[in-house]
């Protein structure tokens, strides 16, 4: 999107993007080229003798059945917990829009599970639905729904699905509300006295003033789906039962911290890099015509 | 960063008083012992530290076995790695692998002047850590063993008898098909399926699990546990999972939680797992050793180790590699080792350290805590020291990946092994190639 | 406090609906923490042996507290250490990060909007890819990096690697690309240089966003654990989240209940912040001047 008003200066702009610049260079270009270096390079775990070896870690990926199944769930997994997570905090955000009494009180609680430490919040899962603790799964029993994420599948994935957008609506809806915050009232007024109802002013003012938020957060869904979710996954189901729900990301994380196999986890990096770069691009180009500024 | 200044001033303090003119030589040790275990840790460092004024072992908990070891290959490529680390047993061929990177223990032990005699460790468990040459690469610290707890009271309630322990796999499941009977929900379970019913099962049975004598020989090794006694086993278990005698709970230790809450009865576990169920069971248990099928020629051997051993890394002076040295010679002392075996669980290191514990009445104090050491003291075969090979941590993953699809009906047990098998051997082709270069 | 929308006409069953749904959602949403909250009011014997966890308190509130704040002897004899001094560490280095990241970020976005130079859009995709590598992937090297400049065990190496952010650097793109040009015409006609314009006119309409970039970074840093975890060595240095890991023993025992307690008290200073950063969000000189 381009601005007609720009200042005019020659070495304004850069010193303004300076500082960020030098630590992204510092402390994530260099070291992260480092680390996709070893993408072509085979060795032990501590470094003590490396070898050169082209494109074979890229090889064993293509020939290992496993990983190519591995595209499916990922795609699946980072449509739902990204849609599902922005639906459902839009939600939440407009109806506490809605409110003034204790609205403090509520987005405060709703805020709050995103700091929830990461270690702590795969053994809250546990609490839930891990039997014998299990609160949830003790209810569902209750109810006659054998609920095992151990061995059913697809129990599984609802679980990593549902913990990933737990964690995640507590950010979308931070940002909606804080969009929602920023929409002039003077607008909504209007539009009330003109006699337009609440959800013909969501649907004309409102969503498409968020939208930049909203883009924002696709974007941001997207690229969380695919790359923070690991850490929930390892926390619950391993990946389990069998590799139904090791994600790409996952793998990265095990072959790269548990495996050691630092080559085959710096493949892995590229592709999802490659990957993930491209889904950007794509919103970049095609969403953002959508977004009104 | 507050505590700096205090630390200084007691530093100086101790070096006036010490009336020594040497510097106190610091040895940092890394280790991922949390909670508990993560204070026999320390007091073992204050009580060496107290005992000498040479040396300074400095403990630092640098997360999980995963985490410590990914800080201390990051260090380590940094150079700034610690003395000593300590890495899960499923790591000792990483380690082996690396040779530029770790300097061996028995090396460590006579450069350092100590009087070393590898033959005063337990072998079962010494053995696991040492080379095909017969030098002793790491230090044992914390090993377990696998064996088998059952609830008297569930087993009461079932109509069983309490003191009748279930010591061969079919009594395990004639167990089991009663408690089912009168109403249990979970008559059986396990955690570490591969360390447990194929690593340890192999070994108590005297029979490979992988070829070279299950990698001790070489990196040649491969995958075995395909023959007919794991395939009968698995099929056992997979029927057992069928009738809802056994019940899947889940990879690693997952299930300790239903076993000491009471919800399952019979259980397969680290032995390491004692010192949750004295502080939390509200039941009667006991423990025993693992099951095994009694028609098996050999049978029962002795089992696999779990648990860590502590490493020592390259490129440190030798005052320091000194330090070292007189640490392990430390934590082998009879009363030494022993306590570490009665505060923790963990097996005695030394044969001594067991006697002397024997002889204090502790296992009589305590029933069921001798098991293990039982089940480990004895002299192994070639085909029973333990399991070695690289890449373990992936080939351990493959497995529970295969066992899961077995148990939730989606694979035969022997498509399953297979399947394992050949993934597996993969992980191992690498490694071996990887070692050659 | 925020003037809901609400307030435009007099709608009860709409407004009766929001208020059902924030409940609904509040409970679902808030029903972990609350669950972490009864774990540490109970015993870890109770938390073992239970079938499933209760949902209500139990009578240990006062001593798990008093034990995980001040540290001193469990009631099983082991050792707990306070976690107090280790919520410090957490406060300077989140309140570093988050500002830090602000700054820089606001100062970028502002360059990349509103100034035609060379490689404007590679910057702000160089910005953009630091998004797309996973921390573990990179964090050995990183290490080096750190190491080399001597970094190590320092509020520095803690704060300084985490500070180049794509999230506050993108938030404050967007928000500014909706910011009317007259705007930005009318300092120019003034004769306001950019930087005047940036801290007179930019900074006060961006209030939402940067109260809502403060709480997720400082909640970003407050939550730190793996890189604290490589870089400190020294104990003293450690984050309260590091703290509440090393409660968690592996094989042997955890005491489930000082963890919660200490994951409770952990929430507490993000929960400050997020209240007071609400005031924030009000919808104020915003209307005026659009």
């Amino acid at each position: 999107m381009e601005k007609r008003v720009r200042f005019k200066s020659a070495w304004l702009p850069w010193a303004l993007i300076a500082p960020q610049m030098a630590i992204v260079l510092v402390f994530f270009f260099w070291p992260a080229a480092q680390a996709l270096y070893q993408s072509v390079l085979q060795q032990d775990a501590f470094g003590t003798s490396i070898e050169y070896v082209g494109a074979l870690n890229f090889q064993r990926l293509w020939d290992d059945a496993s990983y190519l199944e591995t595209f499916k769930i990922t795609a699946f997994f980072s449509a739902v917990v990204a849609l599902g997570g922005i639906a459902l905090s839009l939600l939440l955000a407009v109806f506490s829009d809605r409110i003034a009494r204790g609205a403090t009180f509520y987005r405060t609680l709703l805020i709050l599970p995103y700091a929830v430490a990461p270690a702590v919040v795969g053994v809250l899962w546990i609490f839930l639905f891990a039997p014998p603790m299990g609160v949830v799964s003790y209810a569902l029993q209750s109810l006659g729904l054998e609920w095992d994420h151990l061995l059913n599948p697809d129990h599984a994935i609802a679980l990593i699905i549902m913990a990933a957008i737990w964690k995640q609506v507590s950010y979308n809806f931070l940002f909606f509300v804080a969009g929602l915050q920023s929409i002039p009232k003077s607008l909504i007024e209007a539009a009330a006295i003109d006699g337009a109802r609440p959800w013909r002013r969501f649907w004309t003012i409102q969503f498409p003033l968020l939208s930049p938020t909203t883009f924002f957060l696709l974007v941001i869904n997207v690229v969380y789906a695919f790359f923070d979710t690991f850490a929930i996954i390892d926390a619950t189901t391993h990946g389990g039962p069998g590799k139904s729900t090791a994600t790409l990301v996952y793998k990265v994380y095990y072959d790269g911290f548990k495996a050691l196999d630092m080559g085959g986890s710096a493949a892995q990096s590229v592709v999802l890099m490659v990957i993930v770069i491209a889904l950007t691009v794509v919103q970049f180009r095609y969403v953002e015509k959508k977004v009104q500024y | 960063m507050k505590f700096k200044p205090y630390a200084l001033a007691s530093g100086v303090l101790a070096l006036a008083l010490s009336g020594n003119a040497h510097a106190q030589v610091e040895i940092q040790w890394w280790h991922a012992m949390g909670g508990a275990l993560g204070e026999w840790v320390n007091d073992l460092a204050k009580d060496f530290n107290a005992s000498q004024k040479d040396y300074k072992i400095v403990p630092t908990f640098k997360g999980t076995y995963d985490e410590s070891m990914t800080a201390a290959i990051a260090a380590f490529r940094a150079g700034n790695a610690p003395h000593i680390l300590q890495v899960f047993e499923v790591g000792t061929a990483t380690m082996m692998a690396s040779k530029g990177a770790i300097v061996p223990v028995g090396q460590v032990m006579t450069e350092g002047g100590q009087k070393f005699d590898p033959s005063v460790y337990v072998p079962a468990v010494a053995g696991y850590y040492t080379a095909p040459n017969g030098q002793m690469l790491s230090f044992p610290f914390n090993s377990s063993t696998t064996v088998f707890y059952y609830n008297k009271d569930a087993f009461k309630a079932a109509g069983l008898d309490t003191d009748k322990v279930p010591s061969t796999w079919p009594e395990v499941a004639l167990a089991a098909a009663k408690l089912k009977a009168s109403g249990h929900k979970c008559p059986f379970t396990t955690s570490w399926m591969s360390w447990t019913q194929l690593e340890s099962f192999s070994t108590w049975h005297n029979t490979l699990f992988a070829t070279q004598n299950n990698g001790f020989g070489g990196t040649s090794a491969r995958l075995a546990f395909n023959s007919p006694l794991h395939l009968r086993h698995i099929e056992n278990l997979a029927n057992m999972a069928k009738q809802g005698l056994f019940v899947y709970k889940g990879r690693a230790n997952a299930p300790d939680a239903n076993f000491v809450s009471g919800e399952c009865a019979m259980y397969t576990g680290s032995s390491g797992l004692y010192a949750n169920l004295k502080r939390n069971a509200k039941f009667n248990y006991a423990i025993s050793t693992l099951p095994y099928y009694p028609d098996v020629p050999g049978a029962p051997q002795n089992t696999v180790i779990g648990g860590a051993s502590l490493w020592v890394m390259s490129g440190k002076k030798p005052a320091e590699y000194k330090g070292v040295a007189a640490f392990f010679n430390y934590l082998s002392k009879p009363e030494v080792a022993a306590a570490s075996h009665q505060r923790t669980g963990y097996l005695p290191v030394t044969k001594a350290s067991y006697e002397l514990t024997e002889k204090s009445g502790f296992y009589k104090q305590n029933p069921g805590t001798d098991v293990a050491v039982t089940q480990m003291i004895r002299k192994t075969t070639e085909k029973s020291r333990g399991v070695r090979l690289g890449n373990f941590v992936q080939i351990r993953t493959i497995v529970d990946e295969e066992l899961e699809q077995v148990w939730n009906g989606k694979k035969a047990p022997k498509e399953a092994l297979e399947t394992a098998i050949k993934r597996g051997n993969e992980q191992l082709e690498r490694f071996e190639k990887a070692g050659k270069s | 406090m925020g003037n809901g929308s609400g307030m435009v006409e007099r709608r009860p069953t709409l407004g009766l609906l929001a208020h059902a749904v924030q409940i609904i959602g509040v409970l679902i949403i808030v029903f972990p923490i609350y669950l972490a909250f009864i774990a540490s009011t109970h015993t870890a014997a109770e938390i073992a042996s239970s079938r499933p966890l209760s949902l209500l308190p139990g009578s240990h509130f006062v001593e798990t507290y008093r034990l995980a704040l001040f540290g001193g002897t469990s009631s099983f004899g082991s050792r707990i250490g306070p976690s107090a001094p280790m919520m410090w560490i957490s406060l300077v280095s989140a309140l570093v990060i988050a500002i830090g990241k602000i700054a820089i970020s606001l100062l970028s976005a502002f360059a990349i909007v509103y100034f035609r130079f060379p490689f404007r859009s590679l910057v702000f995709w160089m910005i953009f890819i630091t998004l797309m590598l996973p921390v573990e992937v990179r964090i050995g090297p990183t290490y080096s990096v750190v190491s080399d400049l001597h970094m190590l065990n320092s509020y520095s190496g803690l704060t300084i690697p985490l500070i180049a952010s794509a999230t506050a650097t993108f938030v404050f793109r967007q928000f500014f690309l909706t910011v009317p040009d007259e705007l930005a015409e009318a300092a120019r006609i003034d004769g306001a240089g950019p930087i005047r314009f940036l801290k007179d006119v930019l900074l006060p309409l961006s209030r939402t966003s940067i109260a809502a970039l403060f709480v997720i970074q400082f909640i970003y840093g407050w939550n730190q654990y793996l890189w604290p975890l490589l870089v400190t060595t020294d104990e003293s240095m450690y984050p309260v989240v590091m703290g509440i890991k090393r409660l968690i023993g592996g094989e042997a025992y955890t005491e489930w209940n000082v963890v919660m307690a200490t994951a409770i008290l952990a929430l507490l200073p993000p929960a400050i912040v997020v209240v007071l950063m609400q005031k924030w969000f009000v919808k104020g000189l915003v209307d005026t001047e659009k």
